[in-house]
Parts: C-alpha cells; structure tokens; sequence
C-alpha cells in the first residue's frame, strides 16, 4: 500500500515530486511496459508473463487472506484448482463459452471458500494453517477419485481460445491481454475494497482480534468473506490458468502449487498490493532460475535461496521496497510489516 | 570490606529508551544493600541489568570479575541467582521440579539434597505441596517457591525483587527473618528491591534511592533513615 | 472377528509411526509455538542414511544407531546454523524457512539417490506372528515395539532427568530457564535433535512399508499433523494418542468403508482433522490457547 502524507504538513518531495505523483508515473511506465511487452518477446515469453500475471491475482488473493486479515493459508492451490477445473468442464462437457467460465469459476470458489471459511471463526493462525494444508494435500487425490468429471489422471485438455472480433493478435497475445485486464479490474477492486472500511476492519482483525470484536466488528463474517473472496481471486487465477496452459490434470495441484503460492505472497510482501505482482513473477521464473544454475537439485537451489532471502529481507520484497522509499522521503523508516499473523 | 558487586555509569535499555541513566552502586561481600525508588524508578531495571537480561553499557563488577555484557546463564553460574518481578515460576512444573531447576548449574547432588531439606524446612508449606503444579500455588506461595529456588543455587549474591509482594505481613516477619539468616549464617550478599522501606532498612546495610534511573541518594542505612525526604516519601514519619 | 482384530494392530502400527512423528512436531512445537514443516522430509533424509550405511555392509542395527545419532547431531546443526538465525522473525518468514528445509532435503535425496524407489529392510523375521487363531505381521508388530520403547525413552528422559526438566522448562519460561543457568538456545537446539532422531526411528520404520523415495513422507506428515491436532498439539501424550487413533481409523475406513478404499485415506484424514477441530479447536488433550488482546 502507498504511503498516507499528512496533508497539513509540508509534503516531502524527491527530484521536484511527491511520493505520489513518483507512484502514479511508476504505476503509469508500468502499464506501458506491460502493454509494450508482447510485441516485443517472444510467443513463449507471453505465455509466461501471462502466468505471472495469473499467479499475481492468485496471490492477491492468498495477499488478502494472510497479509491483511492474519489468517494463514497453505491450501490456495485447492481453489486454484477448483477455478481451473470448473472452467475445464464446463468448457469440455458442456461446450459453454470460455469466458462466462472465469466469473462462474471465481463464483464458485467465492462459496466454496466461504464455507470452508466458517471452521475460521473457530481456527487460529497455525491450525487453520494445517486443515489447508490438508485440503491442498487432498486436492489431487479428490480430484482422481471422480472420475467421471475430472477425467481422473488424464486430466482435461482445452482448446486455446482465438483472439474475437478480429482482433490483430495471436492467441497467445489474446490470453495476454485478456489476462491484464482482468487483472487490473481485480487489482482495482482489491485496492478500494482494502483502502475502505472492509479493509480497515479487515486488519483491525489481524491486529486486535478482541478488541475489533468489541469495538462492533463481526469478526467471524468478515473472517469468512475474506476467505471466500481470497478464494474468488484465487479461483479466478485458477480459471485463467486452464486456459491458458490448455490442460488440467491432479497432479498440476499438488501441495507445491500452494506451497509456492505461499512462497510468492511472502516473498512478495505480504499486506502489500505491488507484492503480489512481484510475487507472481518470483514463483514463475525463480525456480527455473534454480533449475538453469543446478540440474541436478534445483529445488535445493530454491530452498537455500529462500532461507537467505527471508534472512535479508524478512519483509519481503515489496516490504523492503517501501522501507527504502519512504527513508527517501522521510528520513526514518516505517516498521517493516511483515504481516502479522494470528497471536502467537 | 571489598564490594563483591560493584556497577560504574551502568545504563540500561529497551529497545531505543534508556531506563538506567549511568548508575554507580556496590553490594558488599556479606553484605545487604537495598534499592528503594517510586514505581517505574528502574529497581526491577536495574536487577535486569545486573544480570544481563537486558542491553547495557557501562561497567558491571561480580566478585573482581567484569560481567557486563555477559549471558544471563553465565552470570548465573557464577552464583548470582534472582527472585525475579513477577516470581518467575515455572507454572506447568511441579513445585519439586522448579526446586531441581534451581540447582540445575550444581554439580554436588549431596548437596542438593541437602538444600532439598534447608528449603522445606524454611517453606514448610513448599513440602506439603511437592508433588502440586506449580501454577495452581497461591500468589504468596509462590512468592516463597522463587526464594526457595533462588536458595537452591547456593548463590554468593541473591538479588531479590520485591520478595516481601503479596505475602501476608506475619510471614513477611517470617521471610525477613529467614533472609537475615542466610545472609548472617552463610555469608550470602543480598541486593534487595522492596516496597517496604521500612524492612528493607532494617534488613540491609546499604541504600540507594532512585530517581528516574539515577542514584538520587546514597549511604549507610542509618543515615538514609535520618533523611528527611525519604522518611516523608517512604517511611511515613 | 478377526480381520478386525488384524487391522487394528495393523493400524497401531503404523498409528505408532505417525505418533512418533506427531510427537516430534509436538517437541519443536512446544519450544517454539512452531510446526516444523520439514519434520518428514528430515526423516525422510535419515532413511536414506540408513539405507546407505546398510548398503556399505553394516548390519541393520548398526545403521539404525548410527542413523539415529546422525539424525541427532543433524537436527542440532540445523537449528543452531539456520534456524537460531531466524529467532525473532515473524512467523511466516520461518514458515517459508521450514519450506526451504523441505525443499533442500527433498531435492537432495532425489539428486544423491534418484528418484527411484527402493526397498528398505525390516529387521525383522519374514514369517508372520500367529496369537491365538489371529495372524499379525511380523514387521507389524516389531514395528508397534519399536515405537513403545522411544517413546517411554523419551518419557523417562523428559521426566527423570535433569538434561530432559531442563528442556522442558527452556520449552515453557526461557525468562526464567536463563535466570538458573539453563543455556536456552542450546536446549532449543537438542529439542531440533531429538525430535530428528525420533522422526528418522518413524522413517526407518515405516519405509518398509511404503518403500524408500524422496516423496514417501508427504501423506505421512499430514497424518502425523493429523494427530498431533488431534491429541492437542501442546501435549506430547495426546499426540501419541492421537497418532494411535489416527493410524488405527485410517485402517479401519480403508479396510471396511468400500468407497473410501486407498485413494481418499488422506481426505479421511483430512475431515477428521477438520472434525476434531471444529469440535475442540485445542485438540483433545491440548489446553486453550489463550490469545491476548
Ligand atoms: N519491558 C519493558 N519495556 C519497556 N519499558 C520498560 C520495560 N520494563 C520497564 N520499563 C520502563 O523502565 C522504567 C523502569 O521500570 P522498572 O520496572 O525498572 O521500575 P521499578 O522501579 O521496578 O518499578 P516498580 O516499583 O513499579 O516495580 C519504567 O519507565 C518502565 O516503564
Ligand atoms: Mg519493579
């Protein structure tokens, strides 16, 4: 989130502008590289922005849940799944048009999360941690167990939608932008949605859990519609994702996509909105960056990179970010919000 | 008569606030010394600070030897054991086991048996309850459980904070009895923090007064008793 | 009758297993308020140790030993080289540490010994056990052996010595653990060891069973999570109980449940998690976190 400047007091410039008119300029050559971008790479490197992009939404979801209101999740890659899976059958078995599959897919995951968020009003931090990590470990295995829906270990295939209204654009072009359209639509909505009261009372709940309660928030609703609606972008992402990769199967959703999902919202910068984006690029190229230095053991690769990451910047990437930014601006640093999460 | 404890300019800190403002105060060997100050002085601060629980800068002197900057576990191993603020029990634990905590540094089992015998002779009621949680004692028997663990380490200083808190008055007596004791009988130095001022200057040999972090007054306990403003503020004559 | 009799030892066996490692989590859990998510792929690590020291020539209980002593010396390297470094960093930033753990064992174990899975040794016989008119595995039982003698190792050491109240104490009040002289990062240390040695026992155990691979301990874990919820994660012997009962339903509804079958046991395991928390969200033997304001 940007920084809020008292307004009565002289407001600190950089280089002639303020911290956010630097914002608005950044959000804005931001904007022009990400429409720029696919004409000037390559087919594939479309296709893996556009997973970035998807994983971003993903992990504003996930950012949602734990950054801002404190609940824990290792089970996102569940409703990543149950997003990709309603698109995949709805477009294989019942031939309905690929694009009323993502809002029904996001709708989807919106109830299936909300009911899985009413044990919330019961579970804090570490053991809501540990029934989604059973609900992401289980995933696969339900998946195979219906058959006749999911096409057990096969798996789906998907046809890759054209580019409508003859549009210039080749599929994966298509996909792309279609992709960062509906990402900014959700990253809008995310922004007012958290600036607003919600989001006030969101993070009153992961700050004073008690006390927001006496102070008239319904904890236990708005617990649960953050989950069902970090479920919704997640699901949404998930939707994006079958498209985009033309195929599901069980073992796409294993525990290591919500472990990953995790890792990026971290890495990232939890309670931050730009650190999702920066996450979803982590999880993407990372890993391959991994896998291009050791062959041989590219997950231990990883893993040594994350402990020496999060012993350098705890806070995460978008969290660091902010930490310098503002020491420009101000001279002294805000504390690094590394997402509180639950009481210990 | 040399000083076994002995701080120079000793600041003490949380986080960015300092608590202690370079204080000087020595304990003699075999002697009490007693920290008197309103609330919020910085008595508890400056026990913490002896023994290394919280950051400090300045000089901290156990027996000839500097210990500023030491870990807490070294310091105690040296024999300086604290009653703590707050009484420090190990609640889940039953009261025998928090007794064997206190020697955990000791190597002579006879003697800690021993000790098991001297403590429950002193704390009766510590025996009664042996086998008890250490949770479910009540505020002043738990109170008695700290001293009691405190004396199983056979320290050469005690650092008491507040010892004399929610103890009934009789067993206040009592306490400040046992404590004259240990330190006439067995040579044990004592830096006592008390809100009875009254007791504590009865008991102890040395007093400070602090202020804020600062050593505001400083001598024998006879002569702060003839001063005027602590009989005001703190012995209500 | 019988058949019943057969799956419930069946399912103590391995319900000892997960209690093993149930009771690992629960020993790191208590020091630090934190499940090790990298516990099984650590146990996983000390299998292959095992199965490396057998294939060099040393007999079974050799390799054993000195797999446990590994695992020990193992545990407390890492705590004292990478997790001590992580002390007072926010929760999720260590949860991402444990996961860099996994991932670290996880790929090294496949680099060093492939992918491939191996069969693992039982020590012991082949043949089964008849009591009465019931036969049970000897490996089985062996195991469900085993597993008793850790864990009433482990009780004797936790409650009679004074290495084991030490560790104790630094796990509940490190305040006052330092206040006697308890050095406190090195009892978090051997609780890191301890609880690797155990998880390398349930390792060595249960591989024979499902044979030896880098992936074996992932359903694992979660039953060992399963029943440490379940018996209270904040009391060792509810996670031995809990680790019991989890291993001896799961058997049970794999074996007379038609629909359920090998393929939804973890989703079994799954609801009961779910089940028992929404019933007692501090587990069956565990006391109340109280959250404060
Ligand atoms: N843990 C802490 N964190 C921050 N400040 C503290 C902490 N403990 C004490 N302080 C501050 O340090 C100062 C000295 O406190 P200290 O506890 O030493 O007082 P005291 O003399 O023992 O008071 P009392 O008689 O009430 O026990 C106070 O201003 C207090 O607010
Ligand atoms: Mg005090």
């Amino acid at each position: 989130m940007e920084a809020q400047l008292p307004a009565t007091s002289i407001i600190p410039r950089v280089g002639g502008l303020t911290l956010a008119q630097w914002q608005r300029l950044g959000l804005a050559a931001v904007l022009i590289v990400a429409v720029a971008l696919p004409f000037v790479v390559g087919n594939y490197r479309v296709f893996q922005f556009t997973l970035a992009m998807i994983y971003a939404i993903a992990l504003l979801g996930l950012n949602m849940l734990t950054g801002f209101n404190g609940q824990f999740s290792l089970g996102h890659g569940a409703f990543y799944a149950i997003g990709a899976y309603t698109t995949a059958i709805m477009l294989d078995r019942w031939g309905i048009a690929y694009g009323w599959t993502i809002p029904v897919a996001g709708l989807v995951c919106l109830v299936v999360g909300f009911l899985f968020g009413l044990p919330a009003l019961r579970l804090e931090g570490l053991y809501l941690a540990l029934a989604t990590f059973a609900l992401a470990l289980a995933a696969p295995q339900i998946l195979k167990y219906f058959e006749g829906w999911t096409g057990g270990v096969q798996g789906i295939v998907i046809i890759k939608p054209a580019a409508p209204f003859g549009l210039p654009l080749n599929e994966d072009e298509w996909l792309y932008f279609l992709t960062l359209a509906i990402l900014i639509v959700l990253f809008a909505l995310a922004r007012n949605l958290l600036r607003g009261r919600v989001g006030r009372a969101m993070v009153a709940i992961r700050d004073h859990h008690i006390a927001a309660e006496t102070m008239g928030v319904n904890s236990a609703l708005y617990k649960s519609l953050t989950f069902g609606v970090s479920a919704l972008y997640t699901g949404i992402a998930g939707s994006l994702g079958a498209i985009v990769v033309q195929f599901v199967a069980p073992d796409s959703f294993s525990i290591f996509l919500s472990i990953n999902f995790l890792v990026g919202s971290v890495v990232g910068g939890l309670a931050t909105i730009s650190g999702a984006i920066i996450g979803g690029i982590f999880i993407l190229f990372v890993p391959n960056m991994a896998e291009l230095v050791s062959k041989a053991a590219p997950g231990a690769i990883y893993g040594i990179f994350l402990i020496v990451f999060m012993y350098v910047m705890p806070g995460g990437i978008a969290g660091s970010l902010k930490m310098v930014i503002h020491r420009w601006f101000s001279g002294n640093a805000p504390a690094v919000n590394a997402g509180k999460v639950a009481t210990k | 008569m040399s000083a076994i404890l002995h701080t120079s300019k000793l600041q003490a800190f949380y986080g960015r606030t300092k608590a202690l403002h370079g204080l000087d105060f020595e304990v003699r060997e075999g002697g009490i010394t007693t920290i008197l100050g309103a609330n919020g002085a910085g008595k508890t601060t400056t026990l913490r600070a002896v023994c290394g629980m919280i950051p400090t800068q300045g000089d901290v002197t156990f027996n000839g030897q500097s210990i500023a900057g030491k870990a807490t576990e070294d310091i105690v191993r040296l024999g300086v054991a604290q009653v703590p603020d707050g009484r420090g029990t190990f609640v889940n634990l039953t009261v025998e086991e928090n007794l064997r905590l206190g020697a955990f540094t000791r190597k002579d089992k006879a003697g800690v048996l021993q000790d098991f015998e001297r403590v429950f002779h002193l704390f009766p009621v510590l025996l009664q309850r042996r086998h008890q949680q250490a949770g479910t004692l009540s505020g002043g028997e738990q109170q008695m459980l700290a001293i009691a663990r405190a004396l199983m380490l056979r320290p050469r200083l005690m650092l008491l904070d507040e010892p004399s808190f929610g103890l009934a008055p009789l067993v206040v007596q009592e306490l400040f009895a046992i404590l004259r004791a240990i330190n006439r009988d067995e040579g044990v130095s004592m830096l006592l923090v008390e809100q009875n001022a009254s007791l504590a200057l009865e008991l102890a040999d040395h007093a400070y007064l602090l202020e804020t972090g600062r050593a505001v007054l400083s001598g024998t306990t006879e002569e702060i008793k003839r001063d005027e403003s602590v009989r005001r503020s703190y012995l209500g004559y | 009758m019988e058949i019943l009799v057969q799956q419930i030892v069946a399912g103590l066996a391995t319900g000892g297993i997960y209690a093993s490692l149930a009771l690992a989590l629960v020993m790191i859990y208590q020091a630090t308020e934190l499940v090790n998510f990298a516990q099984g792929e650590m146990a996983m690590f000390s299998t292959y140790i095992a199965w490396s020291l057998m294939n060099v020539g040393l007999p079974y209980w050799a390799a054993f030993f000195l797999t446990i002593a590994i695992s020990l010396a193992g545990g407390i390297l890492i705590q004292r080289g990478i997790i001590r470094l992580f002390e007072k960093a926010p929760i999720l930033s260590v949860v991402i540490v444990f996961i860099g753990l996994l991932l670290i064992f996880q790929s090294t174990a496949g680099w060093i010994f492939t992918y491939l899975i191996k069969p693992f040794p039982s020590p012991f016989p082949q043949a089964a056990v008849t009591l009465g008119t019931v036969q049970f595995g000897s490996h089985d039982l062996g195991a469900l052996g085993v597993t008793i003698v850790v864990l009433v190792l482990l009780y004797v050491f936790f409650r009679y010595t004074s290495l084991g109240l030490a560790m104790r104490a630094a796990a509940q009040n490190p305040v006052s653990s330092r206040l006697v002289g308890i050095r406190v990062g090195w009892m978090l240390a051997l609780g890191w060891g301890l609880a690797a040695a155990v998880g390398a026992v349930a390792g060595m155990m249960v591989a024979h069973k499902v044979f030896l691979d880098p992936l074996m301990m992932g359903g694992i874990l979660l039953y060992a999570f399963a029943a440490a919820l379940f018996g209270g994660i904040t009391s060792p012997g509810g996670a031995v109980v809990g680790g019991l009962t989890v291993g001896v339903l799961e058997n049970l509804v794999g074996a007379f449940v038609p629909f359920v079958g090998h393929e939804l046991k973890l989703t079994v395991a799954l609801v009961l998690i779910i089940g028992v928390l929404l019933i007692k969200p501090s587990g069956l033997f565990g006391k109340a976190v109280v959250t404060r304001v």
